[in-house]
């Protein structure tokens, strides 16, 4: 199988043709050009909820949840003051049945549910309609290289905001800047934990220590990830006492707001409900120690300080071009390529755009074999791309991609989905492939001709094969589903 | 059984989806006429549904193709025998067939020819819309209530009168063939021949050797056809798709198993439609014929002209219409398919037209506007 250059570039760096989609012309000159053409807030997203809202959807979440709490305890205290009710039998009593939630409560949850499903549709419609499909695929790799996972209610609810604020800002400026943007982003400050650690000897630190009930302290979660998934990578030199030193430098990060009764700001902590805020009396004090390095700012600014240098730190130039090279030219990238990326990621201090412009020269880049199979959101994206859609529902897409293996924002690890052949090249998932094949060439019908689709999205590297089956399919729908099930299209 | 709420109308791939409220009652019918369309995809062999034993060519081109045991239609045609009911309905004189008829379309690809087929146009992708939505235009609004069988819209009932369309889960799935085919797209690429064989053995023992054959069952499709053609508030027009037609090799099974599913298909629409079946024609056509003579794999190739059913209550049955050109060498289009000597096009327009009582030129050119077929009067297709 050979890809031309048109259709590395589309299928490969972008996100497939669409079947109306303009010409690529010269390949290089198409991606350069998209690198000009990216919007960060296109009209899909002018409909995403503010950081306020969301939090007033959680909290409205956290009353209900109270609520039914309390009514549930006030029930078993009740049943407790009564005298025992005689049994007729020795018959042990059945474990009292958890009380049906109530409606309030599951119109809350809902809510948050909503958030997440609009956030995919939003994201979706992005990628459908952009008109820079290589930048809009950059901004799928950073929010899994960023990865959370949507398994607690209040990540659930800010899953999109966090490629919507911290990714597609910055997919075209320096790291360092995109780096800053998602560890002090709510969804990644909940996500891994960092709310919730607190300093041994901050303000806050003392005052729990002094009340022996309240069990809290350091969370290393945040402070781990990013030396080992954002930045760094594992097993790059850093040590247990780096990370701890960091953890207890991160210590401050708080999202207001969530609580209800509004205590934040009853207790003078300065932010709107739903922003990330740095609270002093929460910050352990002191000096850090971090690869040999010494911080002794005050506050914030001693995180901050960390995460400029962990963002220009040759290691996470390497980290980084490997994920990169990885994404672009397979599982084994060729050291060649990720030297040269590593080399222009610390020459320009994490200029993103100049390391994606080595990706773009690079020959390694441009093997015609394809190098990808393609993961089950490429695979969709393109599909739909392919059949010229805009919008879609966004609850079934969310289906589907369950069915397919990758659900939008939950990879269940902050290591995010894999990024390797043998994750989503496999029989049932191909099985699953196909049947959706089916189902999508079914629903749009007959009216695409799937032999002129061919030669729009495989831009000439349509192998005799593939030709053969769609010319000799029994009906338009089943050449559409044998275009969408082909290994041209399964691949990238 | 069918309820109404559950009659999904699914505009795309998660696209709107709303629902056939009882609210959508329509008033009673002018004329109470029923028209059911149903398409063979894929090329349907018309020489071997209708067979010309009476032509002396037919054993020579095509001895192990012909079916034995079935009705005998006249001094030249004897039906398949897996057209049990259909040829009882003969007998009755409610089933007629055309042969030797085709599209304008004259090349072999299925897609084109199904576009032509399904527009009505002269050529593939001349029009947008297909021939039996314009054929809406010119019922009665409460006649001109459509609904495909189908999860999409197929072409032909495709334009601007709305149409509704349901696709019953499990019915019509295509799935065998597909993997068929997928089968054979993947043969030179080992990574994903290695991965389908896998899913195809696993998904076979999950299914106890029940595959997806066997959620397929055209009697209820026919029987669901005739549900939502029935009763206050039903449709009045129906398409089916049936797919699997395209009989390349080890044909003479394969067809047999197309017919028995298309016999026990409309079977259970006569049986459904009850009292309106009197009011009922179903019509049968498929894109394009096949070649006369045998291939060399047990199946027939793409071809030219194929036969057409018109069977119903409402239908003048009881002969084969057609204007025999003879399978010699000389009488074959381009020498290898039967020759076609009636337009589909008439064919449709003359049905319609006697079935509704419109004006058979007007009909055409409605539904057949770019139609250059020659205009032969085809009348008395339906009863008066």
């Amino acid at each position: 199988m050979t890809m031309t250059p048109a259709a590395i570039a589309a299928n490969r760096f972008g996100l497939g043709m669409r079947g109306d989609g303009a010409a690529v012309g010269d390949p290089k000159a198409y991606l350069l050009r998209q690198l000009e053409m990216f919007d960060p807030r296109p009209a899909a997203l002018k409909d995403v909820p503010t950081r306020a809202d969301v939090a007033d959807t959680l909290v409205q979440f956290y009353v209900q949840k109270k609520a039914e709490k309390r009514a549930q305890t006030v029930a078993a205290t009740a049943s407790l003051a009564l005298p025992p009710a005689p049994t007729p039998t020795q018959t042990p009593a059945a474990p009292q049945a958890k009380s049906p939630r109530s409606p309030e409560l599951k119109q809350a949850r809902d809510d948050v549910r909503d958030l997440y499903i609009s956030s995919i549709g939003t994201r979706l419609n992005a990628a459908l309609i952009t008109p820079a499909p290589f930048v809009e695929r950059l901004v799928h790799f950073w929010a899994n290289h960023f990865a959370i996972s949507v398994d607690k209610p209040p990540v659930t609810a800010f899953a999109g905001l966090l490629e919507f604020e911290a990714i597609r800002p910055n997919v075209l400026g320096r790291f360092v800047d995109m780096l800053h943007a998602v560890e002090q982003h709510p969804a990644m400050l909940i996500y891994l934990d960092q709310v919730q650690s607190i300093g041994p000897d901050s303000v806050m630190g003392q005052r729990r220590a002094a009340n022996a009930k309240a069990k809290s302290g350091l969370n290393e979660n945040l402070a781990r990830e990013i030396m080992e998934l954002h930045t760094l990578g594992v097993r790059s030199g850093y040590t247990q006492t780096d990370v701890t030193e960091f953890a207890r430098a991160m210590t401050g990060w708080f999202v207001t707001g969530l609580v209800p009764g509004g205590p934040d700001q009853k207790r003078g902590v300065a932010g709107a409900p739903g922003e990330a805020v740095f609270r002093d009396n929460q910050h352990e004090p002191g000096s850090r120690v971090i690869l040999g390095r010494t911080y002794n700012q005050p506050g914030a600014a001693q995180s901050l300080a960390i995460l400029d240098d962990l963002a220009t730190h040759p290691a996470t130039a390497r980290h980084i071009a490997t994920k990169l090279a990885r994404h672009f030219t397979g599982d084994t990238p060729a050291p060649s390529l990720v030297n040269k990326l590593t080399t222009t990621f610390k020459a320009t201090n994490g200029h993103l755009p100049s390391v994606y412009r080595v990706l773009i020269e690079a020959p390694e880049c441009w093997a015609p074999a394809p190098v990808k199979f393609k993961t089950p959101w490429d695979w969709s994206v393109s599909s739909l791309r392919a059949l010229n859609l805009t919008t879609v529902d966004p609850k079934p897409f969310s289906g589907t991609m369950i069915a397919l293996g990758q659900q939008i924002w939950k990879p269940g690890s902050p290591a995010g989905y894999d990024d390797l052949d043998a994750s989503w090249a496999a029989p049932d998932a191909l099985l699953r492939r196909v049947d959706i094949a089916q189902r999508l060439a079914q629903r749009t019908g007959g009216g695409i001709d799937a032999r002129t689709l061919a030669k729009v999205v495989f831009q000439g590297s349509a192998s005799p094969a593939t030709e053969q089956a769609l010319g000799n399919a029994e009906s338009g729908t089943q050449a559409l589903a044998l275009l969408f099930a082909s290994p041209e299209f399964m691949r990238r | 059984m069918i309820n109404r709420r559950t009659l999904l109308v699914r505009a795309a791939f998660g696209g709107a989806v709303m629902t056939i409220a009882p609210g959508m009652a329509i008033a009673a019918a002018n004329t109470d006429r029923r028209f059911i369309f149903i398409i063979q995809r894929g090329a349907a062999d018309g020489l071997a549904t209708i067979m010309p034993v009476g032509d002396p060519d037919l054993v020579r081109l095509r001895a192990p193709l012909i079916a034995e045991g079935g009705l005998k239609l006249d001094s030249m045609f004897t039906a398949h025998p897996a057209l049990a009911e259909i040829g009882k309905y003969y007998t009755q004189k409610e089933a007629l067939f055309a042969h030797a008829v085709a599209s304008p379309y004259r090349e072999r690809s299925h897609f084109d020819a199904q576009n032509v087929l399904e527009t009505g146009g002269e050529a593939a992708y001349r029009m947008k819309d297909g021939w039996l939505n314009r054929l809406l235009t010119l019922l009665p609004k409460a006649e001109a209530q459509a609904i495909a069988l189908s999860a999409t819209i197929p072409l032909a009932l495709r334009g601007k009168i709305e149409v509704a369309s349901y696709a019953p889960s499990g019915l019509g799935d295509p799935n065998d063939d597909l993997k068929a085919r997928i089968a054979m797209l993947y043969a030179q690429d080992a990574q994903l021949h290695e991965m389908w064989q896998s899913a195809i053995n696993t998904e076979k023992m999950a299914n106890d050797g029940t595959s997806n054959g066997a959620k397929r069952d055209p009697a209820a499709m026919g029987a669901l056809a005739a549900k939502l053609l029935t009763g206050s508030g039903a449709a009045r027009i129906a398409m089916i798709e049936t797919l699997g037609w395209d009989t390349h090799s080890d044909q003479p099974g394969r067809l047999a198993n197309q017919l028995r599913q298309l016999d026990n298909m409309v079977a259970a629409m006569r049986a459904g439609l009850g009292d309106a079946w009197s009011k009922t024609v179903v019509f049968v056509a498929t894109e394009f014929g096949r070649t006369a003579a045998i291939n060399g794999t047990g199946g027939t190739d793409h071809g030219t002209a194929s036969c057409a059913m018109l069977i119903g209550g409402a239908v003048n049955g009881g002969r084969v219409v057609a204007d025999w050109p003879g399978l010699s060498a000389n009488a074959l289009y381009e020498h290898r398919d039967l020759k076609p000597t009636m337009g589909i096009d008439q064919l449709i327009a003359a049905a319609v037209a006697g079935h509704y009582g419109l004006d058979p030129a007007r009909t055409a050119a409605t539904l057949f506007p770019q139609s250059t077929q020659n205009a032969r009067a085809l009348s008395g297709l339906i009863r008066s």
